[in-house]
């Protein structure tokens, strides 16, 4: 750039980029594949001129001056083709040429991402790495009072209820009765989280399927899986697989039409109805699908029409008050499956979630409570209320379980936690740590997005673009050309590795605490934690 | 590990059988300490089925505290056990004031009252009892109920029975339950001491319970006011069993159903099945997860045994018409019943539930494949 050249306040140097492309010319061939794949164009051509300076051998002969060209890359600081750090370049290079790096300066992207007034949004988790039960330990150990279990010999029973359950006294006089008991159902305490269609490709929603099917029909592993806002396929809605899924109805009630329809050509009914109240990644805010991502497939599904964007409201329109919100809701999805369904609310993590779960204990059709902490995962959010709105899971999930202790409705009302279990990678020791701490179970979204499909999104705000339908690993985009890169059967047999891989890791842990033969719920002995205030919060012990 | 024996005999017994079953059985206990039970009793209590006995430890502040409180309950004392100990107790063995087994009479305004009201006041008075003396560190209260006697104390079985010379003859008793060797997870507390006692259920139990803090939990959240103390993680047990016959008018065959449920493929291959399922998922904060041997005493005396899931602890029942014995090892059966058919004797495995009915004529083993005896 000459140096009398104007420059615009939003004129970045590569410099000043969080993310900055290592190119090696001399291995570089020119095969054009990195600036191809990029997802954000970030790489352009560059033409670059090179000036050698050739010195004569022979006396008296001037020097000469030799202007060459040569081609190469060159990374774009236009804000909006800042390089997303995914590193699809480095992956497609044939020669290694290519290589995002993580500036060691300060980001000044952050302040240049509003532009036309329009604050980021991205996808992904809120940019923090780490969590409070990456640091929870699992303290009592069974050895000499209590012989150790076998976490690969022993026989496991991993297995938890979702539904409404009914006191001792109260199930066996209904049952003596013939009277209605709420549905129960027995599931794996590992579930996927709401990942709509619409959001994930239909590939990365299929081999979901596949490897749920799989798990449930072929390991006996009685895995469910969420929809998500955003319907569910009209052939999925009519097989015997739907009893493996449950149906997620959020406020922009996309996709219900379709299933309201089809309610009369179900061969199975759907193991529960979730009702999303709020999202942990966007605590206040509705479900968001961009209008990239709205091709005619999932306007069809959706019942919208293409190419534009679905913001879902923050709260059902339909309803002004808890009671009208939880109560009234729950009783409408109960009805529509002739209360043979549990239907439970979904909430984000808030200070006030003890009023919505003291408000669930007088439903007696209140099925559970999913609590999603500030840590979940999303397609797509304001970067405002990802990375700064919300609550952390673990003392939400402590707190209700020890009010419904406190009610003694702690066998009751099953809380399903969610919110970042595994953002560090241990899957089995949040979850387990959640469990001990009274969730009866948790939900995972965008572990299984990583683990089973690649995502390369990270803490360190790599990627996150699944909002704009241009996801590299073709995971959360509409666009076949994507979208093909990943392969259904891949994503399945990956799922079930994930499955298998957290079951033996859980009974690892479980296994030395002396349990197999139920679920360690609300067993808070068995953590401990070298935070002294951490242990007075959670009503753990603490241990140094 | 601890180690446990009961006995059940058409004829009162001394509670030295059981004390010289423990003996037998000390290598597998480290003698920190004894529980004795004593139900349907013999001598002079015979005459006395209905008086409330209460049974603890006190200190001389704490019985003359005693005294005064009941008397203004207007309970009368009927008959007192004279239990005179040596100044200077053996070495192991704490010094006590007062080791006290007495027998009231109902106060008069208490006349009329149906039983269940009359037993809901025993176990209010027990409680009061009880908050008393951990308010002042005077008394310890064990029992307090009809026909029943409880003795408990740090220290060597056998030494704790000479020391409080149990081998009398005014002592004797048709059902005894005795364990040695406390709990150690916690530090020695006597109220820690099994067996444990609630309105005429008693169990005491062999092994550590990995799921107790679930259980507590569940348990004080029941709003039954007997469901306290805690001290040690196998007092759940004996609640359990209250719970499971009080509230819910489950059988003993039940109880196994409970605290360790079939897994599903069995539940599905049930004839209950749908009863099975609906215990274990709304009792699911009940189930324990051992490993547990559980020996029990029923209101109308029968004894039971039965082992968790797992099948980790010892425990064998054996004996003949007439007088059969539970014990955590064959020795110990050898010791009290020498003269029976050890062909018979039977060791409850994971899913088997041994009972010994008030007739005491049998061992019935309750299998929980098999099919509930419900009415039908």
């Amino acid at each position: 750039m000459p140096s009398n050249r104007p420059i615009t306040p939003s004129t970045l140097s590569v410099r000043d980029l969080p993310w900055q492309i290592a190119w090696n010319k001399d291995k570089c061939t020119l095969c054009g594949q990195c600036t191809a794949v990029c997802p954000v164009h970030a790489l352009e051509l560059g033409v670059f001129r090179k000036r050698t300076v050739e010195l004569p051998l022979g006396i008296g002969a001037p020097p000469e001056n030799r202007t060459q060209l040569f081609y190469g890359i060159r990374q774009r600081t236009d804000p909006a083709f800042a390089c997303v750090g995914c590193a699809m370049c480095t992956l497609v290079c044939p020669n290694g040429a290519i290589s995002p790096h993580r500036s060691d300066d300060a980001d000044k992207l952050v302040f240049h991402r509003d532009r036309c007034g329009v604050p980021r949004s991205r996808g992904g988790r809120r940019n923090t790495p780490g969590t409070v039960l990456d640091q929870l330990k699992f303290i009592r150990i069974s050895m000499l009072t209590d012989p150790a279990l076998d976490a690969g010999r022993h026989e496991f029973e991993i297995r938890t209820l979702l539904g409404r359950v009914l006191p001792p006294e109260d199930n066996l006089k209904f049952l003596r009765q013939n009277g209605w008991v709420p549905p129960v159902r027995e599931i794996y305490p590992l579930m996927i989280g709401g990942m709509s269609f619409g959001a994930l490709s239909p590939n990365m929603w299929e081999g979901l399927q596949m490897g749920v099917a799989y798990l449930n029909e072929e390991l006996g592993m009685p895995v469910r899986i969420s929809t998500g806002e955003g319907g569910c396929p009209p052939r999925l809605l009519r097989s015997r697989f739907l009893k493996y899924v449950i149906l997620q109805i959020a406020s922009g009630y996309f996709g219900w039409d379709e299933i309201i329809h089809a309610i009369p050509d179900m061969k199975e009914d759907p193991c529960a109805i979730e009702i999303k109240y709020g999202q942990g990644a966007k605590p206040g805010d509705g479900g968001l699908l961009m209008w990239y991502k709205v091709n005619r497939l999932i306007a069809a599904i959706r019942g919208v029409p293409a190419g534009v964007s679905l913001p879902s409201p923050p709260t059902h329109q339909t309803q002004y008050s808890i009671e009208e919100s939880v109560a009234k809701m729950i009783q409408s999805m109960s009805m529509a499956w002739g209360f043979r369904v549990p239907v439970y609310p979904k909430i984000s993590g808030t200070s006030t979630a003890m009023a919505v779960l003291n408000n669930l204990t007088r439903n007696p059709y209140a099925g559970g409570l999913g609590i999603d902490g500030e840590d979940g995962g999303t397609g797509a959010a304001y970067n405002i209320s990802m990375n700064h709105m919300g609550h952390p899971i673990a003392s939400n999930i402590r707190d209700a379980y020890l009010g419904l202790v406190t009610a003694g409705m702690e066998n009751e009302i099953p809380l399903i936690a969610g919110g970042g279990i595994g953002k560090s990678g241990n899957l089995a020791a949040n979850a387990a740590a959640l469990i001990m701490l009274g969730a009866s179970g948790v939900q995972v979204g965008k572990y299984i997005m990583q683990a089973a499909a690649g995502c390369v999104g990270a803490e360190s705000d790599r990627c996150n673009i699944c909002n704009i339908g241009q996801c590299p690993k073709g995971i959360t985009s509409q666009d076949p050309r994507l979208y093909r890169r990943l392969d259904p059967e891949l994503v399945a047999q990956r799922l079930v590795d994930v499955f298998l891989g957290f079951d033996m890791e859980l009974r690892k842990i479980i296994a030395p605490l002396g349990r197999s033969t139920s679920l360690p719920v609300g067993m808070s002995d068995a953590l401990g934690v070298s935070d002294y205030h951490i242990a007075e919060r959670l009503k753990i012990n603490y241990v140094v | 590990m601890c180690r446990l024996f009961a006995i059940t005999s058409e004829e009162p017994l001394s509670p030295m059988v059981a004390f010289e079953a423990l003996d037998v059985m000390r290598e597998g206990h480290d003698g920190s300490g004894v529980g004795l039970f004593l139900r349907d009793l013999g001598g002079p209590f015979e005459e006395m089925k209905d008086a409330p006995i209460l049974s603890g430890i006190f200190t001389e502040n704490g019985l003359k505290r005693l005294d005064t409180f009941m008397m203004n309950l207007g309970f009368m004392t009927k008959y007192k056990l004279p239990i005179k100990v040596s100044r200077t107790p053996p070495a192991g063995i704490p010094k006590r004031d007062i080791y006290l087994v007495r027998a009231y009479e109902y106060p008069e305004e208490w006349d009329g009252l149906d039983q269940q009201e009359l037993y809901r006041r025993l176990v209010n008075v027990r409680l009061q009892l009880r908050k008393m003396g951990e308010a002042e560190h005077d008394m310890m209260v064990f029992s307090f109920w009809p026909d029943v006697i409880m003795i408990k104390e740090i220290g060597e079985p056998m030494k704790v029975a000479q020391h409080l010379k149990l081998d009398r003859k005014d002592l004797k008793a048709r059902v005894i339950m005795a364990q040695g060797r406390q709990n150690t997870n916690y530090a020695i507390n006597l109220y820690a001491c099994h067996p444990f006692f609630l309105e005429g259920y008693s169990t005491m139990t062999n092994g550590e319970n990995t799921a107790f803090i679930p259980i507590r939990d569940y348990l004080q959240s029941r709003g039954v006011p007997g469901y306290m103390g805690y001290q040690s993680d196998s007092e759940v047990f004996t609640h359990i069993l209250h719970y499971s016959q009080k509230r819910l008018g489950a059988g003993i065959e039940l109880y196994k159903h409970i605290i360790t449920p079939l897994q599903d493929g069995d539940i599905e291959a049930h004839p209950n099945a749908a009863l099975l399922q609906s215990l274990k998922q709304s009792c699911r904060r009940l189930i324990i997860d051992g490993p547990n041997c559980i020996i029990g005493c029923l209101p109308d005396h029968s004894l039971f045994m039965a082992q968790d899931r797992k099948k980790l602890r010892p425990g064998v029942v054996g004996g003949r018409p007439g007088r059969y014995a539970f014990s955590s090892e064959i020795c110990g059966l050898d010791a009290a019943i020498p003269d029976r058919d050890k062909s018979l004797d039977f060791q409850p495995m994971h899913i088997d539930t041994a009972i010994v009915g008030p007739n005491r004529q049998e061992v019935t083993i309750c299998r929980q494949t098999a099919p509930l005896p419900l009415p039908r």
